[in-house]
């Protein structure tokens, strides 16, 4: 159907319909943003042995994350008086779009898709880059001093960490001669990428953790040291659209990183009856797994160390990779 | 014209994400307004800084590190823009095109490399 409406003729009608489509994929990312919430905090839980959330919708608490944006939406919000006002509204704003716009070139299926960008990996990357703006602007516009050193260390994390995971795929695009995200797809039909970048992946995942600011990369909100770091003068609703922001992009790192490295909605042999979108879903999970594993796991980074990691080790082993796929390309195809 | 269609499609979508990305933000901001208490008071409005009065302001001058990393992430952002066409074009390009690609990353390795034993990669 969307095939249909991709190639014909633009409409107010078939634009009325994108939008619609859109607007349906948006709640089907805030229904997974409420639910990978519960599901951090729960696996963390059990992870520590705890219980994690249990009162509020069952023993499963199925309901916990539902009932604290409810409470969010009934807070005051607060705008510091010293705050530069316009930059501080329009920060989240900022910082979200981007986040949710990333979304549109990401193919679900082979029928479960909004759009059929020929850029779709660039599109991706390029859009992805404007949050660290938005991030910087509302660490910036608090005049808050943690804030600001939130802001600043993020902005240095998310640039030092765009360089080896910008490069990592580009042995990706070498094997595929695309940069369309469903020819990648179709290309892993016999062999996902894992296995024949198995470099790229791991560049990938570790530079993917520190793109999203999560443990072990979360400097710019080192609680210990900075408080919450770039949205400490952030309350309400609009603090919300941070917190928002870092699992939509969880969402389409996730997405990304399956469709790249797992072959997307490509079926294991032997399985092929069960649906492509089911096993998008599976490896997208284990992805998301991965990552609630890693911050359940792994401690907190210095910010030396941090730096030196992506210049010195993730930076260098992202060109050999490059290298090294391009040799074997010219040998083997 | 279906191909010309298709490139148009597909950014009335890319259009329609960002009209959305904007419109949700706005739409529940405007409805909390409704919802929310709204009672400022000064002591509300200061800027937090761990209890004590805040101050002067936080828009100093800073430390000139990050405008560094800035300016390497620059670079190789732009060498990633040159590594891109290149790579999609490979398979047309052929063998001479990865010497050519190789000279060019080996340039580029030797900046680090300078960078580096000039300890600009090093924090603090």
């Amino acid at each position: 159907m969307i095939e249909e409406l991709l190639y014909s003729a633009p409409s107010y009608l078939s634009t009325l319909i994108f939008f619609a489509l859109g607007a349906g994929l948006l709640m089907m990312v805030l229904g997974f943003v409420t639910y990978a919430i519960l599901a951090e905090r729960k696996v963390i839980g059990f992870m520590q042995l705890r219980v994690g959330p249990n009162r509020v919708g069952g023993p499963l608490g199925l309901l916990q994350t539902v009932a604290d944006v409810l409470k969010l939406l009934l807070k005051e919000d607060t705008i510091p008086k010293a705050a530069d006002r316009p930059l501080f509204i329009l920060a989240p704003v900022i910082a979200f779009a981007p986040a949710f716009m990333v979304l549109a070139a990401i193919p679900f299926s082979e029928s479960l898709r909004f759009s059929d960008l020929g850029i779709g990996l660039l599109y991706y990357i390029a859009i992805s880059g404007i949050s660290t703006v938005g991030i910087l602007m509302g660490g910036w516009a608090s005049n808050n001093k943690y804030a600001l050193l939130g802001g600043m260390r993020s902005a240095a994390q998310m640039i030092s960490y765009e360089v080896p995971l910008v490069m990592s795929v580009i042995g990706i695009i070498l094997l595929t001669g695309s940069l369309n995200l469903v020819e990648i797809v179709e290309a892993q039909q016999n062999l996902a990428y894992l296995f024949v970048q198995p470099l790229a992946f791991f560049i990938f995942l570790i530079a993917s953790v520190a793109e999203l600011n999560r443990t072990p990369f979360d400097l710019p909100e080192a609680e210990s040291e900075l408080v919450a770091g770039y949205h400490v003068e952030y309350s309400g609703f609009r603090w919300a659209f941070f917190m928002l922001t870092e699992y939509v992009y969880l969402f389409a790192m996730a997405s990304i990183t399956t469709i790249l490295f797992l072959g997307g909605w490509n079926p294991v042999p032997f399985l092929e009856f069960i649906p492509g979108v089911i096993w998008f879903a599976i490896k997208f999970s284990i992805i998301v797994f991965i990552m609630i594993w890693l911050r359940a796991t792994l401690p907190r980074l210095r910010a030396d160390q941090l730096m030196s990691f992506g210049w010195k080790v993730l930076l260098p082993l992202a060109l050999l990779n490059i290298f090294i796929s391009a040799v074997i390309k010219e040998i083997w195809f | 014209m279906e191909l010309y269609h298709l490139y148009q499609n597909n950014y009335l979508v890319v259009l329609m994400f960002l009209l959305l990305g904007i419109l949700l933000p706005a739409v529940a901001l405007t409805a909390g307004k409704f919802l929310r208490p709204s009672k400022p008071n000064k002591e509300k409005q200061t800027t937090y800084e761990s209890g004590i009065e805040p101050f002067h302001q936080s828009w100093v001058q800073y430390n000139v590190r990050y405008y560094i990393f800035a300016l390497l992430f620059v670079i190789f952002d732009v060498e990633t823009v040159f590594l891109y066409p290149w790579a999609v074009a490979y398979e047309k390009l052929g063998i001479f095109a990865l010497i050519e690609m190789t000279i060019f990353i080996v340039m580029l390795l030797i900046g680090l490399i300078y960078a580096w034993k000039k300890k600009v990669l090093k924090w603090m």
